[in-house]
Order: C-alpha cells, then sequence, then structure tokens
C-alpha cells in the first residue's frame, strides 16, 4: 500500500513552481482577455450583439447545427443591408447543451459576460422553460425559435417571445380537420412524453374531436429512448391513422422500426416532420413511408412553384433542392423549422428600428415595438408565408403544409390557412410589468 | 394484440438486447474478473466501437454488406489497439491499485467520450444494414437482421468460451486470474497479459457496438445505458465468471424487453436494480462469481 501511495506522490511531483505559475498566468490571462476588446469608436457603429443561445451538442445538434447557418446567413444578409440602425450585428454564440439547466446559465453569462442586447434562437421547449425565469429577472429579452405551446399559455414572462414559428397548439389545430376529412377519424398518437410531446397530446385530442374524429390510444416515449418496438404493439388494431412525432437523435430508428414493424400494410401515418428532420427521406428501410403524409413548416424539398424569395432563401442558407447542404447532400437540413430563425433575426431588426434602439436601456421599448406587430407579408424577410403576430401572448401565426412522400420526396399537397390554427388567447403578456 | 404474439414480440425483442448486452458485459466481466479494475471508461470503448463503423463504412461503397464487415473486422482491432496503450500508458502505471484505477478510467471516459464530440460530433449517424429483409408474421413484421445479431453474437461468445478454456492464451489467462503472483513466479507475463485481456474486454465492447449500429446510430452519448447495465449484469453473473455473465445478461434482456413491453422501461430498470440490491445483500460474489479469496 505504502509503495502505491509512493507512485501516486511521484505522478504529481512533475508539476513544477514555475509550470504552476506559469499555467496561473495564462488563466488569469484567459480571464481578463474580453475585457481588453472594447470599441475604440463612437458607441453609433459599436455592433448590435445577439446571444445565440445554440444547441450544438445534446439532442438537439442537428437542430442547433442548422440554426446556426441559418442565423449566420440571416445575420449577413442584414449586414450587407446597412445592418440595424446603421449599427452592424454581431452573433454571439454559446452551447447549451440541450440542456435548461445549463441553458439559464447561457443566458446569465450572455447578459453579465458578453453583455448582449438580447438572447435568441432557442429550440427545445424544456430548454425555453428552464431559461426564460433568467431572462425575466435579468430584464433582457429573449426571442426564441421552439413551436411549443409555453410562449403563448402566458406561464413564462414579458422578456420572452416567439414571432418567427408558430406554435404547436396553432399547427396541431391546422391539421386536425384534413387528418379526419383524407386519412380517417380513429387516431392513435405516438409522441415524446415532455412538454413538446405533451402539446401535441393536449392540443391534437380535442382539434380531432371537434372533427367528429377520437384519438383511439396515446403512446408516450421517453425522448432518451433508443429502441421503439416495445411500444408499437400498444397501438390498437382498428387505429386509421398513427399521429406520430419524435425528436432526439434516434428519430431514424423510431421511424425504421415503425416500418419494421407495420410494413407497408398498417395504419396511415401522419407524421410532424420532426420524426425525420436532418434525416435523408431515402435511407434504407423508410421505402414504407412512400404515400404517407408530413406536417411541415416550410418545405424541405424545393417546390415546382415556390416564389423568387423562397429561392433566394434557400440559396443563402445553403440547401439544394433536397433540402440538403449545397456542399455535402447526406447533410440534410432542418428546413421545417429553421426558417424561424431567419424571420426571427428580420422581426428583431424591425423592431429595433421602431422604436430606434440605442442600447440596453432601450430593452423595453424594443419589446413593446414587437408586441405591436400584427400582419408580416410574405416575402424576403419572411419567406415561409404570410403570418399573424399576437402581441398580447407573443406569438406568431402561420400557414402549414401537409405534404405527401412520392418517389421519395415530400411533395406539398395542402397548405392550412391562419384560421384553421387561430385560437382565443388564454394570457395577456402586455398587462404585465417590466 | 394477442397475448401469444405480443409474448413473442417482448422475447426477440428482449434476445436482441441480451445478446448485445452479453457481448458488452463479457468484456467488462473479463476486465475485472483477470486484473481487478472496474473499468468505468467501458462503454466509451463501446460508443467508440460504434463511431470507428460509421467511419470505415462510409470509406466503401457499392453494397453495405462489403463496408459492414470490414468495419466489423477493423473497428474491434482498432479499438482493441487503443485499449492496449491506454493500458500501457496509464492502468500499468498505477500499478491497478481500484481506487486509482476507477479514477483512471473515468478520465479515460471523458476523454474519449470529448474526442468524440471534437472529431465525429454530436449528430447520431446510420450505418447501413449488410442486408434488408423484413420478416412478416402473422401479426407484426420483424427484422431479419436483429435475428442475425443474435446468432453472430452467439458465436462471438462460443468463440470467446473457446478462446479461454481450449487454447494456451486462456490457459494464461486464467493463471493470472487464479493467483497473479504464482503465475508471475511461473514466468507468465503478466503486464502483457493484463494489457492483452484489457484489449479482449474493450474489443468485445466494440464487436456488440457494431452489430447495433445499424440498428440504433452511432452517437457521442451512447455509452452510457450499457455501462450501466453491463455492470448490473456483471453483479447479478459474478464477477470474472463467463457463465454468469451471459445467464444474467439474457436474465437482464428478457426481463427488460418483456417487462418494459407489458408495464413500462422504467419498472423494467427499477426491478433490475433492485435484483442488483438484492444480490449485493444476500449472495455479493453472484450467481456464479466464486468467493473472495
Amino acid at each position: 500500500m505504502s509503495e502505491n501511495r509512493k507512485s501516486l506522490i511521484n505522478l504529481n511531483g512533475g508539476l513544477t513552481r514555475r509550470s504552476a505559475l506559469k499555467g496561473l498566468g495564462a488563466a488569469a490571462g484567459l480571464v481578463a482577455a474580453p475585457g481588453f476588446v472594447r470599441y475604440g469608436q463612437a458607441q453609433s457603429s459599436e455592433p448590435i450583439k445577439v446571444g445565440f443561445q445554440c444547441h450544438r451538442t445534446g439532442i438537439g445538434a442537428a437542430y442547433g447545427r442548422w440554426y446556426e447557418r441559418v442565423t449566420t446567413a440571416a445575420a449577413k444578409r442584414i449586414n450587407d443591408a446597412g445592418g440595424i440602425n446603421g449599427r452592424p450585428l454581431e452573433i454571439i454564440i454559446e452551447d447549451d447543451g440541450t440542456d435548461p439547466k445549463r441553458g439559464a446559465e447561457v443566458v446569465e453569462k450572455f447578459a453579465n459576460q458578453h453583455k448582449v442586447d438580447l438572447v435568441y434562437g432557442t429550440l427545445f421547449s424544456h430548454v425555453v422553460v428552464g431559461s426564460a425565469p433568467a431572462a425575466g429577472e435579468l430584464k433582457i429579452p429573449y426571442y426564441v425559435v421552439s413551436e411549443g405551446y409555453h410562449v403563448a399559455s402566458g406561464k413564462m414572462n414579458r422578456y420572452c417571445v416567439q414571432p418567427g414559428i408558430t406554435d404547436v397548439k396553432a399547427q396541431a389545430r391546422s391539421v386536425a380537420p384534413w387528418i379526419a376529412d383524407n386519412l380517417g377519424k380513429k387516431v392513435t398518437l405516438v409522441y415524446p412524453d415532455y412538454a413538446f410531446g405533451h402539446d401535441h397530446r393536449d392540443f391534437f385530442t380535442p382539434a380531432i374531436e371537434a372533427q367528429g374524429g377520437q384519438v383511439v390510444a396515446k403512446v408516450p416515449i421517453p425522448p432518451t429512448e433508443t429502441s421503439f418496438t416495445r411500444y408499437f404493439p400498444q397501438i390498437p388494431r382498428d387505429t386509421d391513422v398513427i399521429y406520430h412525432v419524435m425528436v432526439g437523435p434516434a428519430v431514424l430508428t423510431f421511424v425504421k422500426e415503425m416500418g419494421e414493424f407495420f410494413g407497408s400494410g398498417g395504419p396511415q401515418l401522419f407524421g410532424f416532420i420532426d420524426s425525420l428532420e436532418a434525416v435523408d427521406i431515402s435511407s434504407p428501410g423508410l421505402e414504407f413511408l412512400e404515400g404517407s403524409h408530413f406536417w411541415e413548416g416550410m418545405p424541405r424539398y424545393a417546390q415546382p412553384d415556390q416564389p423568387d424569395y423562397v429561392t433566394a432563401y434557400r440559396e443563402a442558407v445553403g440547401i439544394d433542392q433536397n433540402g440538403a447542404s449545397a456542399n455535402d447532400a447526406k447533410d440534410v437540413s432542418t428546413a421545417a423549422h429553421m426558417f424561424g430563425c431567419w424571420e426571427t433575426l428580420n422581426i428583431i431588426k424591425a423592431s429595433m428600428e421602431a422604436c430606434d434602439y440605442k442600447g440596453p436601456d432601450d430593452r423595453a421599448a424594443m419589446i413593446e415595438a414587437t408586441e405591436a406587430m400584427t400582419e408580416m407579408e410574405a416575402g424576403p424577410d419572411h419567406p415561409q408565408g404570410k403570418k399573424l403576430f399576437n402581441g398580447k401572448i407573443h406569438q406568431v401565426f402561420g400557414e402549414q403544409n401537409i405534404s405527401q412522400v412520392k418517389k421519395g420526396k415530400l411533395e406539398v399537397v395542402h397548405r392550412t390557412s391562419i384560421e384553421d390554427g387561430a385560437y382565443e388567447p388564454e394570457a395577456d403578456y402586455t398587462a404585465m410589468s417590466f | 394484440m394477442a397475448f401469444g404474439p405480443y409474448f413473442l414480440l417482448a422475447t426477440l425483442e428482449g434476445l436482441v438486447t441480451a445478446a448485445v448486452l452479453s457481448l458488452i458485459a463479457l468484456g467488462l466481466s473479463l476486465v475485472f474478473g483477470v486484473m481487478r479494475v472496474v473499468n468505468v471508461a467501458h462503454g466509451e470503448f463501446y460508443m467508440l466501437g460504434a463511431v470507428l463503423a460509421w467511419w470505415v463504412a462510409s470509406l466503401f461503397g457499392g453494397h453495405p454488406a462489403i463496408g459492414f464487415m470490414v468495419a466489423l473486422v477493423l473497428s474491434p482491432l482498432v479499438v482493441a489497439a487503443i485499449a492496449f496503450v491506454a493500458e500501457r500508458l496509464v492502468l500499468s502505471r498505477l500499478k491497478y491499485e481500484p481506487e486509482a484505477t476507477i479514477v483512471a478510467t473515468i478520465g479515460l471516459l471523458y476523454i474519449i467520450q470529448q474526442l468524440a464530440l471534437t472529431f465525429y460530433g454530436p449528430e447520431a449517424r446510420p450505418v447501413e444494414a449488410p442486408f434488408h429483409y423484413r420478416m412478416q408474421l402473422p401479426w407484426f413484421g420483424y427484422s431479419a437482421y436483429k435475428l442475425a445479431v443474435i446468432g453472430f453474437s452467439i458465436v462471438m461468445m462460443l468463440a470467446t468460451w473457446f478462446v479461454l478454456t481450449r487454447t494456451k492464451i486462456g490457459l494464461v489467462m486464467r493463471a493470472t486470474q487464479f493467483d497473479r503472483e504464482t503465475a508471475q513466479a511461473f514466468g507468465i507475463p503478466v503486464g502483457r497479459v493484463y494489457a492483452g485481456v484489457f484489449a479482449l474486454g474493450a474489443g468485445l465492447a466494440a464487436v456488440a457496438a457494431v452489430l447495433i449500429v445499424p440498428i440504433q446510430q452511432a452517437h457521442y452519448l451512447m455509452g452510457h445505458d450499457p455501462l450501466l447495465l453491463s455492470f448490473i449484469v456483471v453483479i447479478i453473473g459474478g464477477l470474472g465468471s463467463l457463465r454468469g455473465t451471459v445467464l444474467a445478461a439474457v436474465l437482464i434482456g428478457l426481463s427488460d424487453g418483456i417487462i418494459s413491453m407489458f408495464f413500462s422501461p422504467t419498472l423494467a430498470k427499477m426491478l433490475a436494480t433492485l435484483a442488483v440490491a438484492m444480490i449485493l445483500v444476500f449472495r455479493p460474489q453472484g450467481l456464479f462469481g466464486a468467493a473472495a479469496r
């Protein structure tokens, strides 16, 4: 034993006084470094700093990669056109690991260390729910691109806004009539067992019942699950339609195992493209999807009748005809969601210009400027389509696409209207104090 | 679905879990049995096997079986080589002291995981299965590849058993396991045997990983769950006992498959953990482990 102990101590003997001091010095230098980066010019040319809370790692990594690309492209477009109020836009990225706790820490780091003007870009609903309180306490605007109903529910705070992407409640409500009319009325829901999946469960169920349909079974799946076959026997035999939505690194396994289980003779499939975001639809084992339907926020595949501004958007964010990276055909995008980053940055620009944003003192004015927005026309700033923003619930509403897999590609077969998804607001953020 | 087919599906799923699990746990058990080292980094060798399999398979065009077969040979060899180097550079320097090796393998876990994140990235990437065949049973369909996984894993297990009991290398390993000092006195190069066993253990985990990547995807965090499950298996089966490991893996795999299908996956994990607690209280050496000498 004493011999062992000696060898342990010898290991530490490599650390000399000099090298320890060197290390300490280097560490101190690193900590101090950001302080030296100061802008000598007048305040007016200092960049507007947007802290981008990015899912670079963790279960949201595929989305994070594409959110980052779209954000970079949108920021470049804004800067090429003269920036915001004549000031350049600077994006500062921090990885939140798709983790709520780290999300809150990242918001604090943005506010206290990077001194950003606002925080933006979060997708996963549990990270938004975990980070929003920090943004509220620090009184820093928090523009999320998340889909979850939590913003519209009124449970966040005045600083948390979702102006670039429709929430799940409206999405589920807008596809329900089409499902009941075209696919069937007995629906089984398969969804991830956390906030985002619960939104689907809670809002699709009444929506389909309003169409005379019913949910015959609900199959929640833990978001960290890697094997799915065991859940499929819970789907009743008399199901007409399986409504599936899945997230995380195992989505391909999920869809593949569904195919193995049912083959092409099973119930009709209606999926949220989340189940296949960043996954190639022509992957081996997915042939059974031919003819099935998906919700898409924005089409992954270039559509024959798309307007010029959509073509320009797709080129700017670097995706090809199949919605994969222009540089790597295997790197499939998260096209159905990532447009939200592009649109949200344009809304941030519009809000800052509307309130003549000068600096952090104008943060409340900026939120008020966003709240005052209503209709947004489709165009280069809003390539996904026209939108209607409700300032009371800090939530935007847009048209949704229903696409069918034809010859291994998604083709839009129906576009819902904004009214299809509309619902009565249940909150009023504008009545809350800053 | 009626009870019969439901049970059949649960059993099939359980057997696939058991097949893969027994290979991983066998590696962990060998390392502990011979070296008395609790290898916390074992799950990361598994992950590394999967990541390398993706990398190797993506280098080959043509029929997916070519890339897969090359990966099945190459990936475990590379992982074994890495484990060999890690053993020589780290564990042997610590003189296999239990506390030190646990801390060292935890360090190894993070190093391998973060290197995979840096160079492979956070994405989950699939390896194409060597063949696609879907068996249509009267009640449900099932992937024939999953059955092949069970078959191949049995072959690997028999091969390991053969090496351990019928070859000179196996004899040397068993001698080292039985009594390290006497083995050394008889001229067995204990250090090299240790390095070999550590490499073999990691290689077995990598084989399991290559088998699983066509079903699941290679992801830098995938080593976590198998590590926990194989610890459970090894504790129940008895550390260092090949027979016990395989039996416990089948037991845990099947109960996981069946309980999680009829009740919930959480309950399956709870029962497995409870079984570990009971074994530790009433039979600490495990079902087939020899009592500590």
